[in-house]
């Protein structure tokens, strides 16, 4: 089985505390799996998620993402990396407000160097089937809460990561529209995608994932797919 | 501060404060700047407005300097003149008698005024001692400020005369009259001493009226007092009305120089310092909204700001009086010196009324944001930063997606239309900065064009000397020093190789010249004193001898000698003479009169403009004393004037090769002084840019955040940061450019027309295309340079930590 993601040992300390607010931690995730990461407030979830992701380094251990040592990387090869393998979409949407959803959505694409035509195309396709084409020229700032997580949740899928990296993605929305981000996660994940799915809803992470971590304090205090091992 | 001290809103404002470290200290160096600016632009005006009046009143000049026959008045009866009608203060008698020193090497020091004092005096005409002491015994001399330089310092040694039993003068200091009573001082008894050899002996007197402010007030306290003395007592005057007329004229030319800087300096003060300090308190404005919404009132608040505001920007202000006052020193003696009057200093009132008025600008560009502030609702306040930002810019963002750039790029361009005002106080930062860039380039352009344009006959590369009947004499060699602006400086001439020797015939050494090899052209000259029909005394006439079209002065107007009947002259002789090109004038030059016509107007500032340059062939007993030669490609000068002197100095001739000529002191001074100021100037426009740039990056922080979470590589950050400033450095250049350009365009005919002279195309004209297409690329390199800082910040910090960043 391939992984994509493979974390040994990794721990995160911020400033001078002695406890590490992650870790340390082991786990493996196969492609094609969408793992729910779920726990308390501070109990390290976001922590993890940026590592993964390559926002932020860890204290010890090594974080292997997509077969490359992400905590190995400098910062434009960490770049490179989150726009070529990492799609992210976060609990407050964090679409630039002074961009167009269209525009919003090309951004990765054009970071990487591709061609306007061909990521106005690519973006173009992802608004058609994320249900948002006639809202293309608008301004975020106009957008419903669940529409402008489905922008987000097209930009970051723009590029075709190998893996969607998701941070609360209902925690801002109402109910309707978190049950609609809701199901176009599971389509996602039917489609082959890769999902890491951090959240506080226990409903969310037991329709849209296949595996299930529990963190406490740091520490992995419940992971489904060992159970099932088991 | 004692009003924020301890409660609960001294800690507020101490801790934001502390808290915006990277502005705070922004706030503080910009205001330094700006105030070091503004003190030293203030100074140098305050230096500017009528140096010679307030050098005058300091020393208490002397309105009339009198000279009287000792022979035919006494002492007491001299002293007895200070309770005449109308005195209100005088000096003396001092004897006082007229000298020609020679300098070590034989050089002759022109005639000097030696006057006998026992100080530098008090109530009239208190010299100023520039350096070393006054003269205390025999053998000492005080001379002159405008003496001091190369050729002349303290312990420097002159013979009184050329006499065999001369005395010699040691120098122990150098003092300044404003008045301009005398060039040289020495004790009394020395001045009588030295007076009996020549029989020259005079007593001056010097007097301060109730009403000397114009030339018929002058003549009538003069009449008063030939009336009051003996007939025949009085026997030469010196009013302060010319030595202020020549003073001024030579002042004046700065004027328009200085005063442009120093307005560039204070409203670019102004400018800065208020959008540094609105644009702080204007990104504060949730923190604002939490301390109404923990109980703040609104006056609180707008307190709290106003004095976040000013605590840094005090700081900035007090090191901004220091460094001004630092700055403004030397800046202020090369001034001095230009000027040629009594010691300047920064005024008091400057240093008061700059930070004054700084920290009145910074409280008022304060105080709009805080009130502003203040007045919002707290929920309006708490929801700025958290909610989506207003439209401003979306037009632009998508006008520049369309661009063919990278992506970064295109969006950094369109960022400063999101903070109008912001990116517009940016925009006059950086083409403030361009003005003063482009103006000082064509101002050492032109001071430049100036120097070349001075003496062309030193450009030859060598010079033969024939002596001869023209009234020229081996004397028109000496290697003249421009006197300063109101001075009288002459270096003790070198005199010409062959001083003393007999004159040569001016056809032989014309023959040797041209039988010479290496000789590649040749014209000759004759130098001396002429009349001019309706002119009062004598002009400076300059005859010419042959192709003299390398030796020939810039021309501001019509074209240069080209044959026999034509006349050059100055600006002055033409406003003076009221002529034009084209006119005829009478000149008689060694008792031949001849009518010439005007065919150009020369740029030639040397004896006040009343020169005229003719062609010799003109006067028919006019013979050259000197010949300027031009040696062929490949000859050296120096090997070739050896070999001809060789020729023509058994004929009574000599000849030697011109040294390359040395850079005018106030020419070097002003484009030093340029210099500076542009420099301050630059470094202020930098940081205003430094730090809108500082507010924009932390206000956009979290989308950064976004941006590199998405992928954007540092670079691709730092790309973007510095293209939001790209374009304000291109609409800065394309603003500041034209603008210094025009500048350049009115002042230098106003330093010209101050001066008395108009200027030629060479002077005037100095800018190229490619070097305003540079100087307007330097606008994008100040917002490029300014940004900098920012830019790097904003690549570097941890994408994680700044999506956290409300």
């Amino acid at each position: 089985m391939t992984h994509v993601i493979e974390l040994e040992g990794v721990a995160k300390r911020y400033g001078g505390a002695d406890a590490p607010a992650l870790g340390p931690v082991d786990l493996c995730v196969a492609q094609g799996e969408a793992l729910a990461v779920t726990g308390p407030s501070g109990s390290g979830k976001s922590t993890l998620l940026n590592l993964v992701a390559g926002l932020d380094r860890p204290s010890e251990g090594t974080v292997t993402v997509a077969g490359q040592r992400v905590d190995r990387m400098g910062e434009h090869a960490l770049a490179r990396f989150r726009r070529e393998r990492i799609g992210m979409v976060f609990q407050f949407f964090n679409l630039l407000d002074d961009l167009t959803v269209a525009d919003n959505i090309r951004l990765p694409a054009q970071l990487t160097g591709t061609a306007r035509r061909a990521a106005a195309s690519r973006a173009g396709e992802l608004m058609e089937v994320l249900g948002i084409q006639k809202h293309a020229r608008a301004y975020p700032g106009r957008l419903s809460g669940g529409e402008r997580q489905r922008v987000a949740v097209a930009r970051a899928l723009v590029n075709k990561p190998a893996l969607l990296l998701a941070d609360e993605p209902t925690g801002a929305l109402d109910t309707a529209s978190g049950q609609d981000v809701r199901e176009l996660l599971v389509d996602l994940h039917r489609g082959g995608q890769t999902v890491v799915l951090v959240t506080h809803d226990l409903e969310l992470a037991r329709a849209c994932a296949t595996r299930t971590i529990h963190l406490v304090d740091g520490h992995v205090a419940v992971d489904t797919h060992a159970e099932a091992v088991r | 501060m004692i009003r924020f001290g301890s409660g609960a809103l001294g800690r507020v404002v101490r801790s934001g404060v502390g808290r915006r470290r990277v502005q705070t200290l922004v706030i503080a160096v910009a205001t330094m700047m700006a105030v070091a600016s503004a003190v030293v632009a203030g100074s140098l005006m305050v230096a500017t407005n009528a140096p010679f009046d307030h050098a005058f009143a300091r020393q208490h000049g002397a309105h009339l300097t009198a000279s009287f026959d000792p022979g035919r008045v006494s002492a007491a009866q001299l002293a007895g003149t200070r309770d005449l009608e109308g005195v209100t203060a005088s000096a003396g008698p001092f004897p006082a008698t007229t000298i020609k020193p020679v300098g070590r090497d034989g050089g002759h020091l022109p005639a000097l005024t030696l006057v006998g004092r026992s100080g530098p005096g008090k109530d009239v005409d208190a010299l100023d001692l520039k350096s070393g002491r006054w003269a205390r015994k025999s053998g000492e001399i005080v001379l002159a400020a405008s003496f001091s330089g190369q050729f002349l310092e303290l312990g420097s040694t002159l013979m009184s005369s050329d006499a065999a039993d001369a005395r010699t003068l040691t120098v122990v200091g150098f003092a300044l009259s404003a008045g301009g009573s005398a060039e040289m001082w020495a004790t009394p008894d020395e001045v009588r001493s030295l007076a009996s050899g020549d029989g020259g002996l005079t007593s001056q007197m010097l007097y301060r009226f109730d009403s000397a402010a114009t030339k018929s007030q002058i003549a009538a306290d003069r009449k008063r007092l030939g009336a009051a003395l003996p007939s025949g007592a009085l026997v030469g005057t010196q009013s302060w009305l010319d030595t202020k007329r020549a003073a001024d004229q030579g002042a004046a030319a700065t004027i328009p120089f200085l005063f442009a800087f120093g307005v560039l300096g204070i409203v670019m003060s102004v400018i800065i310092v208020g959008s540094v300090i609105s644009g702080a308190v204007g990104t504060s404005l949730r923190r604002i909204g939490i301390l109404k919404a923990v109980g703040f009132t609104p006056r609180e608040v707008v307190r709290a700001y106003v004095a976040q505001a000013l605590i840094p920007a005090a700081a900035g202000i007090a090191l901004g009086v220091v460094l001004g006052n630092l700055l403004a020193v030397p800046l202020l003696n090369d001034t001095e010196s230009v000027y040629g009057t009594v010691s300047l200093s920064v005024a008091w009132w400057v240093d008061v009324v700059v930070p004054a008025g700084a920290l009145l600008v910074v409280a008022v560009a304060a105080l709009v944001p805080a009130l502003r502030a203040g007045r919002l609702r707290t929920v309006e306040a708490i929801a700025v930063g958290r909610a989506p930002r207003t439209t401003r810019g979306q037009w632009a963002h998508r006008a520049a997606g369309r661009l063919p750039l990278p992506r970064p790029v295109t969006y950094g361009l369109a960022s400063p239309f999101a903070h109008p005002v912001r990116a517009i106080a940016m925009v006059l930062a950086v083409a403030f900065g361009t003005v003063a860039a482009t103006f000082a380039v064509g101002l050492t352009q032109s001071l430049d064009a100036v120097a070349n344009a001075q003496d062309p006959e030193n450009r030859a590369d060598v010079t033969v000397v024939s002596g001869g009947p023209s009234g020229s004499g081996p004397g028109t060699v000496e290697k003249r020093q421009k006197p300063p602006p109101g001075g009288s400086r002459q270096a003790p001439a070198g005199a010409g190789p062959n001083q003393g020797q007999a004159s040569a015939d001016p056809a032989a050494v014309r023959a040797a010249i041209a039988a010479q090899p290496g000789t590649a052209s040749y014209y000759g000259t004759a130098t001396g004193d002429a009349t001019v029909s309706g002119i009062s005394g004598t002009v400076r006439a300059t005859l010419y001898q042959g192709d003299s079209r390398p030796g020939g002065y810039e021309m501001i107007a019509g074209h240069w000698i080209s044959g026999r009947g034509q006349v050059v002259v100055p600006t002055g002789f033409l406003e003076r003479t009221g002529t034009r090109i084209g006119d005829s004038v009478r000149v008689t030059f060694q008792k031949e009169t001849v009518s010439l016509r005007i065919v150009g107007e020369a740029f030639d500032t040397s004896d006040d403009g009343m020169r005229v340059h003719a062609d010799l062939d003109s006067f028919a007993k006019a013979e050259p004393g000197v010949f300027h030669v031009e040696v062929k490609s490949g000859v050296s000068a120096a090997d070739y004037a050896q070999k001809l002197a060789g020729v023509v100095k058994p004929l009574g001739g000599d000849a030697f090769a011109e040294s390359a000529p040395e850079g005018e002191n106030m020419i070097v001074l002003l484009e030093a002084m340029a210099a500076l100021l542009t420099l301050m100037l630059v470094s202020v426009a930098g940081l205003g840019v430094l730090n809108s740039v500082v507010l924009d990056t932390r206000e956009r922080v979290h989308d950064l955040g976004v941006c590199k979470a998405l992928g954007m590589s540092p670079r691709q950050t730092v790309s973007l940061v510095l293209a939001s400033v790209a374009g304000i450095g291109v609409v800065g250049g394309l603003i500041g450019v034209p603008a210094g350009f025009a500048l350049h365009g009115y002042v230098l005919p106003v330093m010209g027309r101050s001066a008395g002279t108009g200027l030629p195309p060479s002077v005037l004209d100095v800018y190229d295309t490619s070097q305003l297409v540079l100087l307007g690329l330097a606008g994008v390199l100040v917002a490029v340079l300014g940004a900098m800082a920012p830019a790097g910040w904003a690549a570097k910090v941890r994408t994680a930590t700044a999506l956290r960043t409300e």
